[in-house]
């Protein structure tokens, strides 16, 4: 049913290459403005069955889900402000308005069930069990960080987590997942795998090599899309030929579904039906999950290749909100209940940083470590 | 003579070319409306539009066989990998396929085609996005490997490359993109590909500096002339293939002495066949055995003390002169 807001969507003609001067830069704002209604639309329609069944979920499988939401926001909103102070270096990719996915996513897992994303990689981390004190601390590279300052922002990693790290290379993770996937089959240790990526990744020939791999071989795995619509400056329309990404699974005979990537519970129900058909019948699922970057591609992208009214207009669907509006009109929590919840992020996020400061640089014995086994 | 930073003259370049040669074409990720993700291509498509100035999906195996394909049919592509860490899942294309292309056809199928982009360590970029593979293309007969170090050598060289009708690894570095120079202001001022320069004329010591280490090893001259009263030669070959040993060896003959600076990895790096070369030409001339400086031998780890920690730097070449000196 939600196909509807994939198809919808490619309506414009492609481009094809003209000597001409370019038209101005075409941000398409009004293919990214009908998705974003007709997405509103359909969440509007399952509004009502979906407040039923928030009433019947665990009220503290609730909490924690907004809690961690919450805490990614917070988290981030402050990794910005002190990446701003020098604090941090290098590429700093948040988060900020996706992470519903993460959080819809990875908290229908098993705790052994096992995690692979990409360079944006802050909430996923924590979503997992890092502490944030060591995601924060390997922000600012120091000894305390979750791999003692040596990856930084991008390689977040966690063996006792299964936390299969942030990675630098577009879709180099996809078919690491896939091995990951391939060793839990083999090992039948009944682990999932979760590996996410951003839409511009699925143009790498890796995405391609692996979904086959995956399908032909019944691997436990659940690809998310994470189609926030841009790769840097590059809209999706302008380097893919077509919008919709969910139905490229079709060409491997693999299961698949679209997501709104803004309604958490949308995102935990399909990551439900997928992890048990990993789970069960040792099946692949690719998973589009359609939601947006609200902060620039990384620290250093001005993001001038879109306008602040298409910003403002997904803002208005953003996942916390709509999550906290459903939980209210359910009578889970009220906004007593929502204003602890963020005190306690912040919290936690003040400890974090101050864990962060105290700690010192990795020793310098720390470089040559690690290089071999 | 004008003032340009590395960025504005590889620009110019660019421009130039595209002028010149209605074949020349710029394709890569983010070069067109975002102008460059370091803002090398700033312009281009505004002023030469889609057909000259082209944005791919992030598919870099596939658009450098792309440009491959276009070079065999008579374009003259100019491939920009956002960083050459990324030029790796097209290296099949460029090793296995641009490089053998014209021996394999007997001579049939040139490819002029340029790859260029950033290449070795920027600002805390961590592991996956801080190598220098300079080496790993010099090792392959067919392609030419390119390394300026100022804005002058950048232009120029850029549009000898362009020219050539090889395939040409042109690297830059993201620390430099800043650095000013002069530059003539010739429209048809090149460099010709191949002739290294001497960046500082001295009798005591030689340095062999490529792209980041150049600027250190002019530093690290200056430093040691005041403070020893040393003299120091510093060359850039800018080309590293093919290498000009001559200007090297000459060089050696007159100072005896040889440091050598580079940003990869040292093992089985540019300065071990420069090692190598000086050794086969001009072992008797020399009075020291030769020092390296290069990154150490593990991944760029992304802590600022152990990024430091990690890279040649000023203090490094200047130790590694002393060395060789005996002071
Ligand atoms: C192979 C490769 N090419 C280019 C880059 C530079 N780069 C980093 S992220 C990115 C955009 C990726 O977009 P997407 O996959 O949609 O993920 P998002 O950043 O939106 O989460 C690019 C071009 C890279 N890291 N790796
Ligand atoms: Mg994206």
């Amino acid at each position: 049913m939600a196909r509807t807001a994939a198809t919808a969507s490619s309506k414009k003609s492609p481009s094809k290459p003209s000597a001409k001067k370019p038209a101005k830069a075409e941000s398409n704002g009004n293919g990214r403005m009908a998705v974003v209604e007709l997405m509103n639309a359909e969440y509007q329609k399952r509004r009502k069955s979906q407040i039923e069944a928030i009433k019947k979920t665990d009220k503290k499988l609730l909490r924690e889900m907004l809690y961690q939401m919450v805490l990614g926001r917070v988290f981030e909103e402050k990794a910005a402000e002190v990446y701003r102070m020098g604090k941090i270096g290098g590429f700093c990719h948040l988060y900020i308005g996706q992470e519903a996915i993460a959080i819809g996513s990875m908290m229908a897992l098993n705790p052994d069930d096992m995690v692979i994303t990409s360079y944006r990689d802050h909430v996923q981390a924590m979503v997992k069990g890092i502490a944030p004190e060591a995601v924060m601390a390997e922000l600012y590279g120091k000894e305390g960080g979750c791999v003692k300052g040596k990856g930084g922002s991008m390689h977040m990693f966690s063996k006792e987590h299964e936390f299969f790290g942030g990675h630098g290379i577009v879709g180099g993770q996809i078919g690491v997942g896939t091995g990951m996937a391939y060793a839990a089959k083999y090992k039948e240790s009944g682990q999932v795998t979760l590996c996410f990526f951003g839409e511009a990744a699925v143009n790498q020939g890796i995405f391609h090599e692996s979904l086959n791999m995956a399908q032909l071989w019944k691997l436990p795995i659940i690809y998310i899309c994470e189609n926030n619509q841009y790769g840097m400056g590059t809209s999706q329309e302008r380097a893919m030929s077509t919008r919709n990404i969910a139905k490229k699974a079709e060409s491997y005979e693999m299961a698949n579904e679209f997501v709104d990537g803004m309604d958490v519970m949308a995102v935990r129900d399909a990551a439900l039906r997928a992890i048990k058909r990993a789970r069960e019948e040792s099946l692949p699922t690719l998973l589009e999950v359609r939601s947006y970057r609200y902060m620039g591609h990384s620290m250093s992208d001005p993001g001038n290749y879109r306008t602040r009214e298409e910003i403002a207009k997904y803002q208005e669907r953003d996942p916390i909100v709509l999550f906290q509006d459903s939980l209210k009109t359910a009578k889970v929590f009220t906004d007593k209940d929502f204003e602890a919840i963020r005190q306690e992020a912040i919290e936690a996020t003040k400890k974090a940083i101050e864990f962060a400061e105290e700690s010192p640089y990795p020793s310098e014995s720390e470089l040559l470590s690690d290089v071999y086994a | 003579m004008a003032l340009l930073t590395i960025r504005d003259a590889l620009n110019q370049a660019l421009r130039e070319e595209i002028i010149r040669d209605e074949n020349v074409f710029i394709m890569g990720e983010e070069v067109a409306e975002y102008d460059g993700a370091y803002k090398v291509t700033r312009g281009l498509w505004k002023e030469f539009g889609d057909k000259r100035v082209v944005d791919t999906p992030i598919t870099e195996l596939g658009f450098a066989a792309l440009g491959v394909g276009a070079a065999m049919a008579g374009l003259r592509p100019v491939i920009e990998f956002m960083t050459f860490n990324f030029s790796i899942l097209a290296s099949d294309q460029i090793i296995n396929h641009a490089a053998k292309m014209l021996y394999m056809s007997g001579g049939e199928f040139k490819v002029p085609i340029v790859f260029r982009g950033p290449n070795g360590s920027a600002f805390q970029v961590s592991s996956q996005h801080s190598q220098a593979l300079e080496a790993f293309y010099a090792n392959f007969p067919g392609l030419k490997v390119v390394m300026p170090s100022t804005a002058a050598d950048a232009k120029g060289l850029l549009k000898s490359a362009i020219r050539d009708d090889n395939p040409v690894i042109f690297m830059e570095q993201e620390r430099m993109y800043g650095m000013k120079g002069e530059v003539p202001e010739d429209d048809d001022f090149t460099i010709p590909l191949g002739v290294a320069d001497i960046k500082r004329e001295g009798k005591d010591c030689t340095i062999v500096a490529r792209s980041m280490t150049v600027p250190m090893a002019l530093e690290a001259a200056e430093k040691i002339q005041q403070e020893f009263d040393v003299s120091v030669e510093v060359i850039d070959p800018r080309t590293i293939k093919p290498l000009d040993i001559d200007t090297i060896v000459s060089s050696i003959k007159k100072t005896n002495r040889l440091v050598i600076a580079e940003e990869s990895h040292s093992f089985a790096s540019v300065g071990a066949e420069i090692t190598y070369q000086v050794m086969d030409h001009a072992f008797d001339h020399l009075d020291a055995p030769i020092k390296r400086i290069s990154t150490v031998e593990a991944p760029m780890p992304y802590a600022r003390n152990l990024e430091a920690a990690a890279l040649p730097s000023v203090d490094k070449i200047i130790a590694a002169v002393k060395e060789v000196c005996y002071i």
